[in-house]
């Protein structure tokens, strides 16, 4: 479709400069800055930088420790993940029975949305603490396994992923429940008419429609497991116990800021844009896809 | 899932013939309250930690160490919130957040509606270009430039200030998108006609467009400021002064560690849910908005 647009030589750049202002600003050159970094090795009192090629890049890859932040990421991503997606399919699915009430319960599970995941980090430290907590203290009647974050990497990590799907499972609810209520309900009827049972109806109309969405959500969780991650991890265990949530975000501030080592945090930096930038590029495949459909 | 049986629920009949409503007595529908009871439970589960941190900030230290733990709240919840209201600086860090969340939001939508008007309604030289540039600013989250933006902000002497804690995140490409998105559907007829009785972009796009885009507005702020007041990463950064300080970094100083402090978490949670109550707020307030939000900025 053409649209009539307005003829003025130089007020659209004057109404995209703002924007284009701050991307640069603030996205493009630091972003160059991190790969110009990435190159080059800064003393530690910060007076000399000297070229050094991909020996940054070759360091990195060669030590275990970037390796166990590459596992921990994916531990947390997937169970972040898979909790959000599982829990909001369920409730998502049962509110869409037919039943009433329908907004009442998307309002009870939607608000922890608001709450930062450092802040419910900093709850569920409570509700996991080795003295106080009640979860170990409820666990106490049926083990005897100490589950005490301080001490057993396990425990801290599902703490951090706990917390951090906490926040996210009413986004992940919001999403189904969209996608659910779009399914016409004639078709279910029909297929029900024709004597597909619930779980019949589920597997093979309700989910393939639901597809596109999920896919979608599991690109955007992951986006969020990878990259919103730094605050739940810093305010909590600060990578502990023994690097066991040290994940790959948590890394590249602690060897830049804390470690003032530029450049191994700007390799990071390059290597967690290369994976945005597919995770990116896969989200918009699904974008484009759905948008052919409709 | 053993719910999965209502599904089979009767479709309404209302456009049946009579016939079909003759009155049968249909048996107590356990379906549904199976699916009732499993939602509710669902509920529970997810306000759990949120009833226990305000239990907790309604005890005294000797009730929050007490085993087996209270599960209801006791009546000390003033002198906790005094208490924390007056010990971490709390309406400096509030105010510092509340600054933030609004600042960004509101500079968002200014210069991504500015800009997918320039889009849109003109045809100019680098528009592609333009377009992608906003386009790329989603793949550079904070986290992948977190050093060299520190250094940008710190050669424009921007550190502990509200410029540098809000500027840099009014860049969006999503906000962008969704301006661009519904302009789109704006009919054509309206440019044609405002441009026949001579009327100017900018009266277009401050008299016509701004009028039709108060949902999308509302419903991108809700959103936004959300993010904003959430914001981690970024203020831990650019900040390092008390007075500068937003309130989720605010609250670390409040964590009783083990074995060095005085297990004060009655105090931590009162501070935690003054914290989350203005963002939790705004999404039941103004739920509606924020759900349309959620979804249509992901298009």
């Amino acid at each position: 479709m053409k649209r009539s647009v307005f003829r003025n030589r130089a007020l659209p750049y004057l109404l995209v400069l703002p924007q284009i202002a701050v991307t640069v600003v603030f996205f493009f050159w630091p972003a160059f800055e991190s790969l110009r970094l990435s190159l080059f090795r800064t003393s530690p009192f910060g007076d000399k930088t000297s070229f050094v090629g991909l020996e940054n890049f070759r360091k990195l890859l060669t030590t275990p420790e970037y390796y166990q932040s590459i596992g921990n990421t994916f531990v947390f991503a997937s169970g972040v993940t898979a909790i959000g997606l599982g829990a909001g399919l369920f409730v998502a699915a049962l509110a869409t029975q037919k039943i009433r009430g329908l907004a009442a319960y998307r309002t009870a599970v939607l608000w922890p949305y608001g709450i930062a995941p450092p802040i419910a980090g900093i709850i569920f430290l409570f509700i996991f603490h080795p003295s106080y907590g009640v979860l170990p203290y409820w666990l106490g009647f049926v083990t005897s396994y100490e589950f005490n974050w301080l001490l057993k990497g396990w425990v801290a990590m599902a703490l951090v992923i706990l917390a951090t799907a906490w926040t996210h499972v009413g986004y992940n609810i919001a999403f189904f429940l969209a996608g659910l209520l779009a399914i016409p309900t004639s078709v279910l009827e029909a297929a029900s008419v024709d004597g597909a049972g619930a779980i019949r109806r589920f597997r093979s109309i309700i989910f393939p429609l639901l597809s596109p969405i999920t896919f979608y959500l599991l690109v955007v969780n992951l986006i969020f497991s990878f990259f919103g991650s730094f605050g739940v991890i810093h305010a909590v265990t600060q990578g502990g116990p023994g690097g066991a949530t040290e994940i790959m975000v948590f890394k590249v501030y602690k060897d830049g800021f804390i470690g003032l080592n530029l450049g191994s945090s700007a390799a990071q930096s390059v290597l967690l844009m290369i994976l945005v930038i597919t995770l990116t590029a896969l989200q918009f495949r699904f974008v484009e896809k759905r948008v052919t459909y409709s | 899932m053993s719910a999965g049986g209502t599904f089979a629920a009767p479709a309404r009949v209302a456009a049946l013939p009579r016939v079909v409503e003759a009155p049968r007595r249909r048996a107590f529908d356990w379906g549904s309250v199976v699916v009732h009871a499993l939602l509710l439970i669902c509920v529970a589960v997810i306000a759990f930690p949120l009833y226990y941190a305000f239990v907790i900030s309604t005890q005294t230290v000797q009730e929050v160490v007490a085993r087996p733990p209270i599960l209801r709240p006791s009546v000390h919840l003033l002198e906790n919130y005094a208490e924390a209201w007056g010990r971490s600086h709390m309406p400096r860090l509030l105010w510092n957040s509340a600054i933030v969340a609004v600042v960004s939001a509101l500079g968002k939508i200014a210069i991504s509606m500015l800009s997918a008007f320039a889009i849109v309604y003109f045809n100019f030289r680098g528009k592609a270009i333009a377009f992608w540039m906003i386009f790329i600013t989603l793949m550079l989250p904070v986290e992948v430039r977190i050093m060299s933006t520190y250094e940008v902000i710190g050669s424009l002497g921007w550190l502990n200030s509200y410029a540098g804690l809000t500027v840099p995140l009014m860049a969006s490409a999503t906000a962008t998108f969704l301006f661009r998105q519904f302009y789109m559907t704006v009919p054509n007829e309206l440019v044609e006609a405002a441009q026949l009785d001579g009327v100017g972009p900018l009266r277009f796009l401050w008299a016509f467009l701004l009028p039709l885009s108060w949902a999308n507005i509302a419903a991108l702020f809700v959103v936004l400021f959300i993010f904003g007041w959430n914001q981690y990463l970024w203020p831990l950064m650019i900040t390092n002064s008390e007075a500068m300080r937003v309130v989720v970094i605010g609250l670390q100083d409040l964590i009783p560690r083990t074995g060095t402090h005085v297990p004060e978490w009655n105090v931590m949670m009162a501070a935690a849910m003054m914290a989350l109550l203005p963002p939790v707020t705004v999404i039941l307030v103004m739920q509606r908005w924020f759900v349309k939000g959620l979804i249509e900025t992901e298009k």
